[in-house]
């Protein structure tokens, strides 16, 4: 396998971006990170991109030509696909391009994902997080994505005294972080006591536990060793990309309270970039709600199963703490664009790792970690990255 | 409106039909072509097998921000239960005041409306769970 | 000997007070209660309709049944409120029963008599040979119009009987009909709601059906109402069957155990069967039962059953129909508006 790395990153801002088509967006997103990375688009061999609802909300599906023939690049025919893994799509993408850069199919590859999840209402919104369970065994008989993890979140409390404060202060601390960050959809602090006081949605989960589903697209550009030496900029290398599954249902797992799929993905990603957990520096994970964070910290092995929570609200997982996770606010502050979210975190990690993260910069960040999952953890994508020398 | 899938799950969504392995014994709601255990061993070899209906709340939520078919329902309890056979479900609990709810509480299937595909639609019934009677 | 093998049942939780319903209407001073002798109805969820009610109450009768699902040969179910104008009741009952498919089915409506008509038919099947044991259901969530008299009494539930010719625990002895086309309450089909025509509903209807049909099943069968342990009549109200049997000749005592409508209302197509379980619930061998009722359009079915020796081998587990009776939650007018669709909602994209 060749080395890779994630050699441009783009963005655009997250929100109610009403103004912004899906094809705007996502031609946004890919032209800043084709220019980040300093290649022409002539140079892409191919293309993955990843929208968990545009087929679904907007009837559209042969998204990967969508996006290549939006950037102008239909005449250089490469190949270009719709990666789906719910809503850890983005991630699935990343993935995908990584292993056609690292099996040395293609030089130069692109991973972009995009989400217009305000062109329809949100009924449907709701469906679309559904969709990530067992529809026929889990939404059919009223079950949502919220329900779902607040089940999960009962039996963490249970199992380990898990309570309403900590899982407050999941959310005050991505705020915290996502008031630095100038293209989050919630640039606000939330102090961890109004979390508890906002509507219930599914008890105990109440709206300030969850993430919302807002606009946005982000794209990374992926090179092997060959092309990134040729190219300006600090180095960030893709060290590993890893990816578990699990049953679909939640009510069919061996266990409430452990994601086995972000296990499985977090020790073969750490094997694979021969680091150990501790050396995590930044993490970017899925926080589709509060307790989500919880969970996936501690499959990731970043703190023991059932000290995540007190670990949050001891301020271990910010600044100055242990590892800072969610620096951009997480998917909560950030907003939850299911499809791009997964490349969302990548670009993240990357500024990190260039050390061009400004207010938001983890200090000395020189490896870092993204996690994605889809529904209640029936696939998870572990990416970690490092930085390696030379400088912007 | 899918007709024809959801008039094929009935057996399932009405009597707890699911299927049990002749091969490895294993016991599957709802049913499988495959037994998860044994797979390939399982072939030609799963029965369908009736489950009685019985089980226990194993954890469950009050779900208040519902989709809008479930809006006459809202607030709803949604629990996992596991059968006394082994398989557990997702389904909601009825008849039962949430507060009272405690992990590993009795229950027992009922018939009940799940939904309909539209006024003009077909009507899904099946399996909620409520207290046991007898 | 062709008769009763098994019976279930099944009424709804919800319970609407008449008080309350006078209250939204204005009609307080009027003691609407007192005057019907109903003080509160039962009311489904948003999640019951005629086919779970129905299924729960037949569920219920195979579960303790000395005969499996396999014997069933016919099934109808008699209602004024099946969930589909065009696809039976039946059949759906019979797929949540288990029931093998080589069996006739189809629903029955008259009115508040379409159970007991389910009960001749079935009667008939078994009687002559063509099926070993037939299924008749009477159920209901009949609707009254909001503010109309009628919204005070109507109600939901289901009873079901298990008809055959083994094991029998009630045996039917005689059995009598008085069918007259007389319009005293109907519902054009696509109207949400039935008409009644107030008065009229009364003498050349309830009463005139009722007490001929019940005369004319007491000189078949040769008997006096004081030969009776228990009757049991079409109660739309708590004042009609009352008046009813006091006109026939029975005594108040007779009839309480089957008199539910003070206390659930008038739950159409189930009400006889359901008084009739009640009765069955308690009776001892050798019990004699007259039951009379009574459908609008109009017309009677009157049975003469004797209780056999076998109920006392028979399970009368629980819940029976006082255990269903008394697992009440009280709801207000806007609750019973929202579950019986009566507010205009929006419409919902499918």
């Amino acid at each position: 396998m060749r080395p890779v790395y994630a050699v441009g990153i783009g963005i655009t801002k997250f929100g109610e971006l009403w103004e912004r088509s899906l094809r705007e967006l996502i031609t946004e997103a890919g032209l800043a990170a084709v220019a980040d990375a300093g290649i022409a688009g002539e140079d892409i061999e191919s293309m993955y991109v990843a929208s968990q609802s545009a087929g679904r909300l907007l009837g559209q599906e042969q998204l990967g030509v969508l996006a290549l023939d939006e950037a102008g690049l239909a005449d250089t025919h490469i190949p270009a696909t719709r990666v789906e893994a719910g809503d850890a799509s983005g991630a699935a993408a990343l993935r995908t391009a990584y292993l056609s850069v690292a099996s040395g199919a293609h030089a130069i590859s692109v991973a972009g994902g995009v989400e217009k999840m305000t062109d329809v209402l949100e009924d449907e919104v709701a469906t679309a997080f559904t969709s990530n369970s067992d529809m026929e065994w889990e939404g059919f008989f009223g079950a949502t994505l919220p329900a779902l993890f607040a089940m999960m979140a009962r039996a963490h409390g249970s199992e380990f005294g898990t309570t309403r404060e900590q899982l407050s202060a999941v959310t005050a601390k991505n705020h915290g972080h996502g008031a630095r960050n100038p293209g989050a959809a919630y640039r606000f602090p939330i102090a961890a006591a109004k979390v508890a006081q906002s509507p219930i949605v599914a008890d105990p989960l109440r709206v300030l536990d969850c993430a919302a589903a807002v606009d946005g697209a982000a794209a990374v550009v992926l090179a092997n060793d060959e092309v990134a030496a040729r190219l300006d900029g600090p180095k960030v290398r893709i060290a590993s990309t890893a990816q578990g599954s699990d049953t679909l249902a939640l009510h069919e797992r061996e266990s409430l309270t452990r994601l086995e799929s972000t296990t499985i993905a977090a020790s073969a990603a750490f094997e694979r970039a021969g680091i150990s957990a501790d050396e995590v520096q930044v993490a970017e994970v899925h926080d589709v709600f509060t307790i989500a964070e919880i969970l996936a910290l501690e499959a990731l092995t970043l703190f023991k199963p059932g000290e995540a929570a007190g670990a949050t609200e001891k301020g271990l997982t910010t600044y100055e703490g242990k590892v800072v996770v969610n620096p951009s606010g997480g998917l909560k502050a950030r907003g939850h664009a299911l499809g791009a979210t997964g490349l969302a975190q990548a670009c993240e990690i990357v500024e990190q790792l260039r050390n061009a993260a400004g207010d938001r910069q983890v200090d000395n960040a020189a490896t870092g970690l993204t996690h994605a999952m889809a529904g209640t953890g029936g696939t998870s994508i572990v990416h970690v990255f490092r930085a390696e020398g030379g400088g912007r | 409106m899918q007709v024809p899938r959801y008039w094929r799950e009935q057996n399932e969504r009405y009597n707890l039909v699911g299927s049990s392995c002749a091969n490895c014994g294993f016991t599957m709601f709802p049913r499988r072509t495959l037994c998860p255990k044994c797979r390939h061993h399982s072939v030609g070899k799963l029965e369908d097998c009736a489950f009685s209906g019985r089980g226990a709340v194993e954890t469950w939520t009050v779900v208040h921000q519902a989709p809008d078919s479930h809006a006459l329902e809202a607030p709803y309890v949604l629990a996992i239960v596991k059968l006394d056979e082994g398989p557990r479900v997702t389904t909601q609990i009825v008849d039962i005041d949430p507060s009272t709810i405690e992990v590993g509480m009795p229950v027992a299937a009922c018939f009940r409306k799940l939904g309909e595909s539209g006024g003009a639609g077909v009507i899904h019934y099946g399996y909620k769970f409520g207290p046991v009677r007898d | 000997m062709v008769g009763i093998v098994s019976y279930g049942a099944r009424i709804p939780r919800y319970r609407i007070t008449t008080d309350e319903i006078a209250r939204v209407w204005g009609k307080q001073e009027l003691a609407m209660g007192r005057s019907l002798n109903v003080a509160e109805k039962s009311v489904p969820g948003p999640d019951e309709d005629t086919t779970t009610l129905s299924v729960e109450a037949a569920r219920q009768a195979i579960a303790r049944s000395p005969h499996a699902a396999d014997t069933i040969g016919a099934i109808y179910v008699g209602s004024e409120s099946h969930v589909y104008a065009v696809k039976p009741t039946a059949t759906i009952v019979a797929a949540a029963l288990g029931a093998p498919p080589f069996l006739t089915a189809a629903d029955f409506e008259f009115a508040c008599k379409a159970g007991t008509a389910a009960i001749q038919a079935c009667m008939g099947m078994v009687g002559s040979g063509l099926v070993r044991t037939g299924i008749a259901i009477g159920a209901d969530t009949s609707q009254g119009a909001p503010g109309d008299a009628l919204e005070y009494s109507a109600s939901a539930g289901a009873a079901a009987f298990q008809i055959g010719t083994d094991n029998v625990i009630a045996e039917i002895g005689h059995t009598i009909s008085f069918t007259t086309d007389t319009p005293d309450f109907w519902r054009r089909e696509g109207e949400r709601y039935p008409t009644h025509a107030a008065r009229f509903t009364g003498e050349p209807a309830y009463y005139r059906h009722t007490l001929s049909c019940g005369a004319a099943l007491l000189e078949k069968a040769g008997t006096q109402p004081a030969d009776y342990d228990f009757a049991v009549f079409h109660q739309p109200n708590g004042k009609f069957p009352t008046r009813a049997a006091s006109k026939l000749g029975f005594e108040p005592k007779q009839c309480e155990t089957g008199l539910l409508a003070p206390r659930i209302g008038n739950t159409y197509s189930g009400a006889v069967l359901l008084g009739l379980c009640a009765v069955l619930d308690i009776a001892r061998p050798g019990a004699r039962i007259f039951v009379t009722g009574y459908g609008s359009g109009a017309g009677s079915d009157a049975f003469d059953i004797t209780v056999t020796e076998q109920i006392s081998t028979y399970q009368r587990s629980a819940p029976t129909v006082e255990d269903l009776i008394d697992d009440r939650v009280v709801i207000d007018y806007a609750t019973y508006a929202k579950y019986r669709g009566k507010i205009v909602t929006a419409e919902v994209a499918p």
